[in-house]
């Protein structure tokens, strides 16, 4: 196992800005900041935040040229007025004293890192001559990107520009792919970004390992507390008492991995006790009969002795749903990358919302409609003479999009073909994809590596050029154009220039295709000409945009009841409650539960979530987040914990079934877990092993997946099926 | 007309919003901060009870960091605020002593501060920072003396407590149950 070491990263880096302390790139960076200061006065500019993908529409306020504070866009739909603490907390990015400052060509061996500062021009000119040389000798699709965000969408229309379309994000294949296949194949659609889920109109709610309000996805939290405020019937399944759990009128603390068994019994209760929506089965359902056939034996009793909960908690709890239906939503949470058959797991979920008749209704499933903004007229992309590599001969038949786990496989393996060249925007890939090992396996096979990145993250530290990006709240971006219950259109816009030679995201990607000969590609010679071309083909006003930040369409009918056609885009044109296409691919075509591999007597389930004030792993370098939460901690069971006689505050490291020793952790023994699992946040640990760990910010969730599953339907890589002892440091 | 907040706690989610926020508002120096997170698990799992509180200077009736200021820094303002005169403040750390929350700190500048309530919110018609922000809505801020305020009306229909009541400091944050 490599270690790694964003300190010794950024360490370097600062050294050496403060060894060319008199170029002119950094004079100027002085120069300009200079200026900044200078203005006085106060004055606030509408944008929409990035410090998670929601996309919540901000107000900055600069006070004396410096940004004092962002606060909700009250016009914004998703965020009414009011952010979650990274968006208060993004200003902290800002004023990182260690933000990359200029791009940087690494000097020695991949991974030592060693840098060399260089100006913009000598960067694309080492990136053009490499991505020339792999087009010639294995072909343009042997340059893979990796993104997350909406900043890489120039990314990849330079890339395909150049002749590749291979391109992934962790968000499907580590997150929330499973549940979105689950849901495609039996209603048709996927949920997508943010679900359609109307947890503002449901009268019951049931979370099964979804932690809400743990997990600060804006809109649906400020809805949920509304929920909670008005009494609506909470369910929550988790192997954790969540905050969730705390607001819930029924808690099942579930054994971890059974969730599926528990869905099954639920479902079997409804269809033996007839509680159902018998004329939204008849009407819209195909296959019930195979499908009640299928699930006769999952009955509460056999639910409750896989799961460990009670007969009577799983009955009385299903009859609570459908007491409430179709306001009952069944909410199909977010990361699902568990057990390796999560996408039949996240079918269950959405068969179950089937039986309650949620899907199409108020309170339940609602239909999203997005503003009509036209693309801007680019010139044709080149074909592409070799299909994607991430999914060769659709070995996961069932992938609605790219597997960034494929194109790493590629990498290392060469087939089908062999990738030479990484573009890494916005995705910290040492934490993000399992087993870190296989990543800097395949990264040693790369001619060409570039990470783009606002802080020198892990990943940073492994790329031969380091490109210095502007934070969001110095650039320009993409139109944002999200499904809601209401079309909008929001932008982004600069608050205050950078510091230094920091870049935005569509300058960095068009200056390298203007290097590569491709600045045909890009017909707008500013950014702003293309957001307002846009904008204003759409018949839309750019200044009206531009000064109030979000632009609101007409509202369409959400509900069947209203009006939306109840069509199923699958192959039966109904909402599929038994599924020819899963049994021709050879699986199940109902869900069907199968106990999950335990681990070894004494040990522990590792299993890991979000906290509010952090974004996976790229803002633990805010200030201003970090000091409000610096490192994870390790729930530990509190009867457990006096048993290996531990207690809160005491540091342990975790050893996991191949033998892989954490970094320091601190133990929270608390009442809050099961007995069987562990739990804690992910995204800490960034500290590199054998340094000293004085600095201690935790212990890191992936270093410690060094096992993961494949969902055969999808490709997505489940991750909670590690287990760790723990060795107590005092 | 005394303002107090009133905070339901069966809507916070923790989520920490308040703290980041007083920290932006009010230029709250590094490693210090106004507002913070508490909560109080009670029973055995999985039989539990969470309360989650978001806690600061309680902006008492009778608070002892006023009392025992031997400058007269700590001061009450009409409408109950609880302040510190920076300019009078020698810094002598009696009112941390004294304060049963522990509620205040030193300012790297040398003199004691602490939640205002957001003195110079309120003065434009906004409530405290911590309150605009609140994702969930858990917050509310107002005139305790009158009947027909928001928070006058939450504390006559809702389970209600204080922190540390015993200490007899009349504290003016409320949590709802």
């Amino acid at each position: 196992m490599h270690a790694l070491s964003r300190r010794r990263f950024l360490k370097i880096s600062a050294g050496s800005v403060a060894a060319l302390g008199a170029s002119g790139v950094i004079a100027s960076g002085f120069a300009r900041r200079a200026s900044q200061a200078a203005e006085k006065g106060t004055r606030t500019v509408p944008t929409y935040c990035n410090v998670c993908f929601w996309k919540c529409g901000a107000i900055a306020t600069v006070r004396d040229g410096k940004i004092w504070k962002i606060e909700g866009n009250p016009l914004d739909p998703l965020s009414n007025g009011r952010l979650c603490p990274r968006g208060t907390g993004g200003i902290g990015a800002n004023y990182d004293p260690d933000r990359l400052r200029t791009p940087l060509i690494r000097v020695s061996a991949r991974g030592k890192e060693q840098w060399k500062e260089v100006t913009w021009d000598e960067a694309f000119d080492y990136i053009a001559e490499r991505m020339g040389k792999i087009k010639e000798e294995h072909g343009p699709e042997s340059v893979a990107l990796f993104s997350h965000g909406i900043g890489g969408t120039f990314f990849k229309h330079t890339l395909r520009a150049y002749g590749s379309a291979n391109g992934a994000a962790p968000s499907f294949a580590q997150c929330r792919g499973p549940r979105d296949t689950g849901f495609e194949l039996t209603f048709g659609t996927g949920l997508g970004s943010p679900e359609p889920t109307d947890i503002e109109n449901a009268r019951c709610i049931v979370l099964i390992g979804c932690h809400l309000g743990e997990n600060m996805h804006n809109t649906q939290v400020q809805e949920f507390a509304a929920a909670v405020q008005r009494k609506a019937t909470v369910i929550v399944a988790d192997p954790r008492f969540s905050v969730a759990a705390s607001k819930a009128k029924h808690y099942l603390p579930v054994k971890p991995g059974t969730d599926l068994a528990l869905l099954l019994g639920w479902m079997n209760v409804l269809v033996t006790e007839k509680l159902y929506d018998v004329d939204y089965v008849t009407e819209h359902g195909h296959g019930f009969d195979e499908f009640c056939e299928a699930i006769a034996t999952c009955t509460p009793e056999w639910a409750a002795a896989e799961t460990g909960l009670n007969v009577e908690s799983i009955r009385e709890t299903a009859r609570e749903m459908a007491r409430h239906r179709p306001a009952t939503l069944v909410h199909p949470g977010r990361r699902v990358n568990w057990y390796g058959d999560d996408a039949q797991r996240s079918r269950a979920i959405a068969l179950l919302n089937a039986l309650l008749g949620s899907w199409g209704r108020k309170g339940g499933f609602y239909t999203p409609s997005m503003m009509p903004i036209p693309d801007y007229p680019y010139p044709p992309y080149p074909e592409t003479k070799r299909p994607k590599v991430d999914n060769p001969d659709k070995r996961y038949p069932f992938a609605g999009d790219s597997i960034t786990t494929g194109i790493r496989e590629a990498t290392i393996t060469g087939k089908p073909y062999p990738i030479k060249g990484w573009f890494v925007y916005a995705t910290n890939l040492i934490q993000a994809l399992p087993n870190q090992e296989e990543t800097i396996r395949a990264i040693q096979n790369l001619d060409l590596m570039v990470v783009i990145d606002v802080a020198g993250s892990e990943i940073a530290g492994w790329a031969d050029v380091v490109l210095p990006e502007a934070t969001y709240l110095e650039r320009f971006e993409e139109l944002h154009i999200g499904p809601f219950k209401q079309p909008f259109v929001g932008i982004r816009q600069p608050v205050v220039e950078p510091p230094h030679d920091q870049k935005p995201n569509w300058w960095i990607a068009k200056r390298l295709a203007e290097k590569l000969g491709l600045g045909a590609y890009y017909p707008w010679e500013d950014v702003e000409d293309y957001l307002k071309w846009r904008v204003e083909d759409a018949g839309l006003s750019y200044a009206e945009l531009k000064e109030k930040g979000i632009l609101l369409g007409e509202k369409e009918p959400l509900y069947f009841a209203d009006g939306v056609p109840a069509e199923f885009d699958t192959p039966s044109g109904k909402i599929e409650f038994y599924s020819e296409q899963l049994a021709e691919a050879g699986f199940d075509p109902v869900p069907r539960y199968t106990p999950h591999e335990e681990g070894p007597p004494g040990s522990f389930r590792l299993l890991f979530g979000r906290a509010p004030v952090h974004t996976f792993a790229t803002t633990q370098t805010n200030p201003l987040l970090s000091e409000m939460m610096k490192e994870n901690e390790l729930w530990l069971n509190a009867a457990v914990a006096r048993r290996l006689k531990l207690k809160s505050g005491d540091r342990v490291r975790l050893r996991n079934q191949d033998g892989i020793t954490s970094h320091s952790i601190k133990v929270k023994a608390t009442n809050r877990i099961r007995t069987d699992c562990v739990y804690m946040v992910h995204g800490f640990g960034q500290t590199a092993k054998g340094l000293p760990s004085a600095a201690g910010n935790g212990a890191s969730t992936s270093q410690m997946v060094t096992r993961y599953k494949v969902d055969p339907l999808m490709g997505g890589t489940a991750v909670n099926v590690n287990f760790v002892t723990l060795e107590s440091e005092s | 007309m005394r303002y107090a907040m009133v905070i339901d706690t069966r809507l916070c989610v923790g989520c920490m919003n308040c703290v980041v926020a007083c920290k932006t508002e009010n230029n709250v120096p590094d490693g210090f901060c106004r507002d913070w997170i508490t909560e109080t698990v009670r029973g055995e799992f999985p039989d539990v009870r969470l309360e989650i509180r978001s806690e600061r200077c309680n902006h008492c009736d009778n608070p002892p960091c006023v009392s025992c200021c031997p400058t007269g820094a700590s001061h009450v303002r009409e409408g109950g605020f609880v302040m510190v005169e920076k300019n009078k403040c020698i810094g002598c750390k009696a009112c941390l002593l004294a304060c049963p929350y522990d509620a205040r700190f030193t300012h790297p500048d040398g003199y004691v501060s602490k939640c205002t309530f957001c003195i110079h919110r309120i003065a434009e018609g906004l409530d405290p920072a911590c309150v605009s922000v609140c994702p969930t809505h858990c917050m509310f801020f107002g005139d305790v003396d009158d009947p027909a305020s928001g928070v006058s009306k939450l504390l006559t229909t809702r389970q209600h407590h204080t922190l540390l009541p015993e200490a007899g400091c009349r504290p003016h944050v409320f949590f709802l149950t």
